[in-house]
């Protein structure tokens, strides 16, 4: 039996008429990376938030080291070894790194040391915080909550908006943290990551602890089980049910097409076509030119070169009006982008409808009100906490934002990455959404830094990588590793970086040194996977 | 009924600075039982210029920015106004007001214009124009003096039926009622809470950004015109210097639970702070206070009153 490091037991926590958590209880041990699982709103940040002493718990029992325990601040939880990192990396943008770094007195040589076992060893820094990318940012809030030897560290979806050669690299760092003297709480909704790296899983659900389950071939069908309660069989069949739906649509004319489109310096060379009741999944690793491929159809940016075409017409947009006037939406990954987070459901539905200059008239009361009440019934928003928007849960947002273009009849939507960081259930509703808009006639671009959904929701498949498409598949061989194989820009037939990690993961032996020193096979040409990613080092 | 209680639960901020009025009131005529009609008329022509300094500042805010021009936009307008009346026939003087409510449209224009096209922040820039505006008025009239038209003067004094009713009062809510309720309800007020709120997301939204903004100056300079024509209705005489109009109007949309961060707040919380602290003033003074100390207990009641709004929001969201 090895010894228990952490035990939280009856833990709850009330925020008004919601219990946040019921009874929670959680149990680790050293040496040990513990999955915490639960759909969005079971309580999984909670219960985070009060280890770390963020949030003080109404009742339970939490003890370290058979001590009893309770932080009162996350700087108390800190001093204690109990440190988190959180989906939005804790750095002050307008200071350099080592600044940020003295902030919360980080000692330098150990962090050093973990960035260049996550892969970025040549970060400078003196660089300021706000010219990071986001996701080095991330990469490095890990280094620095390892760097002072924690006794138990809680990643709380972190690798949620990581490219994929990132995740990987966090995983293979989180993975040789087994068997050493502290643990890891790792939070994801990606059970492919579970299954990577963790050796148990404790599954919350409304607010409880409904299982604790060993993680093993096959396990992920009974966690999903744990987290969905009985709604799970419902969801398999839904799931079956939207596939079947999907049609092919080669005959139909484009409704938007894209020519040798260039943006930036990360866009080279676009060209695609996107017909009328089809779903194009668009993957690729971070940074490879889809944002600024979605930023310019959606009006935000301008082209450096190339054309656009909307049923055929050569188009230019100035600013997002004139997007949205030719039929093109957009829905970001980043809810806090998309909508106004003190206001009530109603304007924000409404907001794009009444925006624009030519429309700055009186709004028509009776119409709004039909308008936004058929979004909200449509996409089964819960809008108990109507008067303002923040309230909702993240999934509820994320249908707000596509509500307000549904109401408005959709010709032409772009999906950038919108299930990032939702439950399952809300996954599901959106995958739904989005094929029975397609359904309705409508164009979606859908790119989604999740592999598996482009199965779940898509027609066929770009690739882009570098700034260029390396790849068009149809969807019944867009699988996880095919993709993942073009992302990379490798090709079909060379096994990847992660398929060795994770045979070795499988042989209980994972070499010291990871996938650093891997199979000769796997990088015969050491050049087409080190030239992959710009943050790959 | 349902709708009615949710609405009254939207503005209950309003609602309960409007009681904590009522109440001052009663207490007010608990230390001075003569006071009055009379000292009502009084107290709603002292906060006229204030009240409509709010209701631009307010309209600012919400959008996202700051306007510290308010002040010297009504000194501006306040002495043109009073210049161009002065002994002149009616007729006229209406077209010199229409022309000063233009001028305020133009002060606003140019403030929202500098701000989007320099992109320099809202308070540097309306610091910069507050000090240009302060200066002009000097240049137009260096002391207080012109007049004002006899129709514009009972406008703002006197009062409308009952005596109980001051004519005051009757015409701000008429101008901002106007103004205010057509644009909250058009596309345009959406907008105008839209940037405020999230300028990304309305951008993204379809938004025209820099044209919503422009508007809230817009209509700042233009508020603040009927700022500077109530300063020279209620006194007469134009003022080049009049007093610290812009902050007393930044502490009076915050105690009407306007969010400096923006997107958040109305109008008519704002109006009823003016009278508030209006009405904390009359009472310091009824009660002999040194004119000192009561600005040091207005600004303890500010502070004192937006903590305790605060305290019962966060309470309201933990129960």
């Amino acid at each position: 039996m090895p010894d228990v490091l952490l035990e939280a037991t009856g833990v709850a926590k009330r925020y008004g008429a919601v219990a946040a958590l019921r009874s929670a209880s959680l149990s680790v041990h050293a040496g040990e990376v513990h999955a915490l699982m639960g759909a969005n709103g079971a309580g999984k940040s909670t219960l985070v938030k009060i280890l770390t002493g963020a949030v003080h718990p109404d009742s339970g029992f939490i003890q370290v080291r058979g001590e009893p325990y309770l932080a009162r601040s996350p700087a108390e939880a800190r001093r204690g070894g109990i440190v988190s990192v959180y989906q939005e990396p804790a750095v002050i943008p307008d200071l350099d790194i080592r600044s940020n770094l003295r902030l919360t007195k980080t000692p330098i040589e150990p962090f050093r040391h973990w960035l260049t076992e996550l892969g970025i060893g040549d970060l400078d820094l003196s660089d300021m915080a706000r010219d990071l990318p986001l996701a080095t940012l991330r990469v490095i809030d890990l280094a620095r909550a390892l760097a002072i030897e924690p006794h138990v560290l809680m990643l709380d979806e972190m690798t949620a908006a990581l490219p994929a050669d990132l995740t990987e690299r966090v995983l293979h760092v989180i993975g040789n943290q087994r068997g050493s003297d502290r643990c890891i709480i790792f939070i994801s909704h990606r059970l492919i990551e579970i299954a990577a790296v963790c050796d148990r899983a404790t599954v919350l659900r409304e607010g409880e602890t409904v299982g604790v389950v060993d993680i093993t071939e096959g396990s992920e069908q009974r966690i999903v089980e744990l987290m969905l309660g009985e709604r799970a069989s419902d969801t398999k069949a839904r799931q079956d049910a939207v596939r079947s739906g999907a049609a092919t649509t080669e005959e139909s004319k484009p409704k938007l097409a894209v020519h040798q489109l260039r943006v930036g310096a990360r866009l080279k060379d676009v060209s695609f076509d996107l017909r009328a009741g089809e779903v194009l999944g668009v993957a690729a690793l971070e940074g490879q030119g889809q944002d600024e491929l979605f930023d310019v159809l959606a009006g935000s940016r301008r082209p450096d070169g190339g054309e656009l075409l909307v049923d055929g017409v050569p188009v230019s947009f100035r600013h997002p009006a004139d997007a949205i006037r030719a039929g093109i939406v957009y829905v970001p990954a980043d809810r806090a982008e998309a909508l106004l987070m003190q206001r009530s459901v109603r304007e924000n539905v409404a907001l794009p409808y009444v925006a624009g200059v030519r429309s700055w008239g009186p709004i028509a009361m009776a119409d709004e009100a039909t308008h936004v009440n058929a979004a909200v019934q449509k996409l089964q928003i819960d809008t108990r906490a109507a008067s303002e928007v923040r309230q909702l849960s993240g999934g509820n947002q994320q249908k707000v934002t596509i509500a307000r273009w549904v109401a408005g009849g959709v010709q032409t939507m772009l999906c950038f990455d919108p299930t990032r960081g939702i439950d399952i259930g809300t996954k599901q509703q959106i995958y739904e959404l989005v094929r029975n808009l397609a359904a309705a006639g409508a164009a979606v671009l859908f790119y989604t830094s999740e592999l598996k959904e482009v199965q779940l929701a898509c027609d066929r498949a770009i690739v882009i990588f570098a700034g260029r498409i390396v790849a068009e598949i149809p969807v019944a061989d867009a699988d996880e590793p095919t993709l993942l194989r073009a992302a990379y820009d490798l090709p079909p037939d060379v096994p990847m970086p992660e398929e060795v990690a994770a045979g070795e993961l499988a042989a209980e032996a994972p070499a010291p040194d990871g996938f650093a020193v891997p199979d000769p096979r796997a990088v015969g040409d050491p050049g087409s996977a080190g030239a992959g990613p710009a943050v790959s080092a | 009924m349902a709708q009615m209680r949710r609405r009254a639960q939207r503005n209950s901020w309003t609602l309960a600075l409007l009681g904590l009025f009522v109440a001052m009131l009663a207490i007010t005529y608990f230390i001075q039982p003569r006071y009055g009609a009379a000292q009502l008329q009084g107290l709603a022509i002292g906060a006229l210029p204030l009240a409509m300094a709010a209701v631009a500042q307010a309209i600012v805010v919400i959008s996202g920015g700051i306007d510290l021009s308010v002040g010297s936009m009504m000194a501006v307008t306040s002495v043109t106004a009073a210049v161009l009346m002065k002994d002149q026939p009616e007729t006229f003087t209406i077209v010199a007001v229409i022309g000063i409510l233009v001028l305020g449209l133009v002060l606003g224009i140019i403030n929202g214009v500098l701000v989007v096209v320099t992109r320099v922040p809202d308070i540097v820039v309306t610091l910069a124009m507050s000090f240009v505006w302060a200066g002009a008025a000097l240049v137009v009239l260096h002391t207080p003096g012109g007049g004002s038209a006899a129709w514009l003067r009972d406008i703002a004094k006197g009062s409308i039926g009952s005596e109980w009713i001051p004519s005051a009062l009757v015409t701000l809510l008429i101008i901002v009622g106007v103004i205010w309720i057509p644009l909250r309800r058009s596309g345009a007020g959406l907008a105008l809470y839209a940037v405020g709120s999230n300028r990304l997301a309305a951008f993204r939204s379809g938004v025209p950004v820099s044209r919503t903004k422009i508007l809230a100056y817009m209509l700042g300079g233009l508020f603040s015109a009927f700022g500077g024509l109530a300063l020279t209705a209620t006194t007469g005489i134009g003022t080049p210097v009049p007093g610290a109009y812009t902050l007393l109007a930044v502490a009076a949309i915050v105690l009407g639970g306007v969010s400096l961060a923006g997107g958040r707040g109305g109008i008519a919380g704002p109006i009823v702070a003016v009278f508030v602290l209006a009405l904390v003033r009359t009472d310091l003074t009824l009660l002999g206070a040194n004119s000192n100390l009561s600005t040091v207990i207005q600004g303890a009641i500010l502070i004192g009153v937006v903590m305790f709004g605060s305290l019962l929001t966060r309470r309201r969201a933990r129960t």
